[in-house]
């Protein structure tokens, strides 16, 4: 495996802690170093996704298959067409062009979800909400089903949510707001982690303090 | 020129979407070749082709931002020079002084920028939210009402019980508050998540037979 050189690893830590404490900076408040740093991370995400693209699927799907040789493959100007009219998009005047790739794409997708999601998704779910009542499971497979019907039943709103409509309907916000707040929780979890990461980064890596 | 705009999209959308919807139901090598060469070759080379755009469109943005020197055109100097240093960097084929390698791979000027510059920029802004999403919580779990209270004492076992010190706290019966916080995560929410997947679920099957059959066109856009 190639490496870089050990110069070029000591100005990476360096500038990532730089970086960083940029970023960090935001917490005093908004400043034109933070600012830079927001304006950096944004011109290397779109480079990134730009060479991304291009060697994952530009080169593969469509340098490749266009090269005279084995794996030569006319079909694929189809595609490639479809994706210019796509970019025409920039050009007022020829942006209906990019309808037809988006028909093309979009249906696709819409197409191939129908059995898909039924078969892949729907179904199992359904099925593991109806599972059947066992000693092992008592505390689960009765309140998963309660759950997911009252839940559904808050979001029906065909029907008034008054009477038992309405106490059913109430008791599936209460497990959407235990789901909601699972899911902050989880979510502040996630981002304290990364702050612990950062953290462990500055005073490990680059200030060098003993772990 | 009206039935290229308005009637030719349609038409493949109905052909395209019909074709791949039923190609599941037909067991035929010539069947699954279709949906390969759609989901492998046609639709990567489409999402390029849009990311490609988003990208353009972000470079134009920040070009004309520049041009007509408008307020922070200094930060769009920034962006597009970041943009370009590491397009050429992951689009060049020699290696670069210092690095032993060339493109996307391991030890590349590309990879160097990716690990010292993209992912500590991104921990760090995604970690920045800790700050943000702490004052967010202080105004949201206010116990208010029973629904807010069920809120918030989820969430503080969740945030609890993931953590060592979760597994510190004993319930009795062999259990601590982790076990507590699993049980939560694993059913009421899983409950909940589940109703709200089988919404959204249906939602998309309605919407792609809508797709299909030319009833919903917003992907049309408004404009001729």
């Amino acid at each position: 495996m190639t490496e870089v050189t050990p110069i070029g690893q000591l100005l990476g830590v360096w500038i990532a802690a730089g970086l960083t404490l940029l970023i960090f900076s935001f917490i005093y408040k908004d400043n034109p170093a933070f600012k830079f740093a927001e304006a950096l991370f944004l011109g290397v995400s779109l480079g990134y996704t730009a060479v991304n693209t291009y060697w994952n699927s530009i080169a593969p799907q469509v340098i490749r298959p266009l090269t005279p040789g084995v794996n030569f493959d006319a079909w694929v100007l189809l595609p490639v067409f479809l994706g210019l009219c796509i970019i025409l998009r920039v050009i007022p005047s020829l942006s209906w062009l990019s309808r037809m790739a988006f028909a093309v794409y979009i249906a696709g997708y819409a197409g191939m979800a129908i059995p898909n999601e039924i078969s892949g998704r729907l179904l199992p779910q359904v099925g593991s909400t109806m599972a059947p009542f066992t000693a092992a499971t008592w505390y689960i497979t009765p309140v998963i089903l309660l759950g997911v019907f009252c839940t559904m039943m808050y979001f029906f709103f065909s029907l008034e949510h008054k009477g038992a409509v309405g106490r059913i309907s109430r008791i599936g916000v209460v497990f959407v707001m235990i789901s909601f707040g699972a899911s902050f929780g989880y979510t502040v979890m996630a981002r304290v982690s990364l702050l612990i990461g950062r953290m462990q980064f500055l005073f490990f890596d680059w200030l060098g303090l003993p772990n | 020129m009206m039935f290229l705009r308005k009637q030719l999209p349609i038409i493949l959308a109905f052909v395209i979407g019909l074709g791949l919807w039923l190609q599941a139901y037909i067991p035929h090598r010539t069947s699954s070749a279709g949906l390969t060469t759609f989901t492998q070759s046609w639709a990567v080379i489409l999402a390029g082709c849009a990311l490609l755009l988003g990208i353009l469109s972000a470079v134009h943005h920040h070009w004309t931002k520049i041009k007509l020197r408008r307020q922070g055109f200094a930060y769009s100097i920034i962006t597009l020079g970041a943009f370009v240093v590491t397009l050429v960097a992951g689009l060049s084929w020699w290696n670069w002084p210092g690095f032993g390698a060339a493109k996307m791979a391991d030890g590349s000027l590309f990879t160097w920028i990716f690990d010292n510059v993209f992912t500590p920029l991104a921990a760090t802004m995604f970690s920045l939210l800790a700050f943000f999403i702490a004052s967010a919580a202080f105004r949201a779990f206010r116990a208010r009402s029973f629904e807010a209270t069920a809120l918030l004492i989820a969430g503080c076992i969740v945030m609890l019980g993931r953590v060592p010190i979760g597994e510190l706290i004993p319930l009795g019966g062999g259990h601590d508050l982790s076990d507590v916080a699993g049980w939560i995560m694993n059913v009421p929410n899983a409950a909940a998540q589940r109703a709200i997947l089988v919404g959204v679920i249906l939602s998309q099957v309605a919407i792609s037979i809508r797709i299909i059959f030319g009833i919903e066109r917003t992907y049309m856009g408004g404009s001729d």
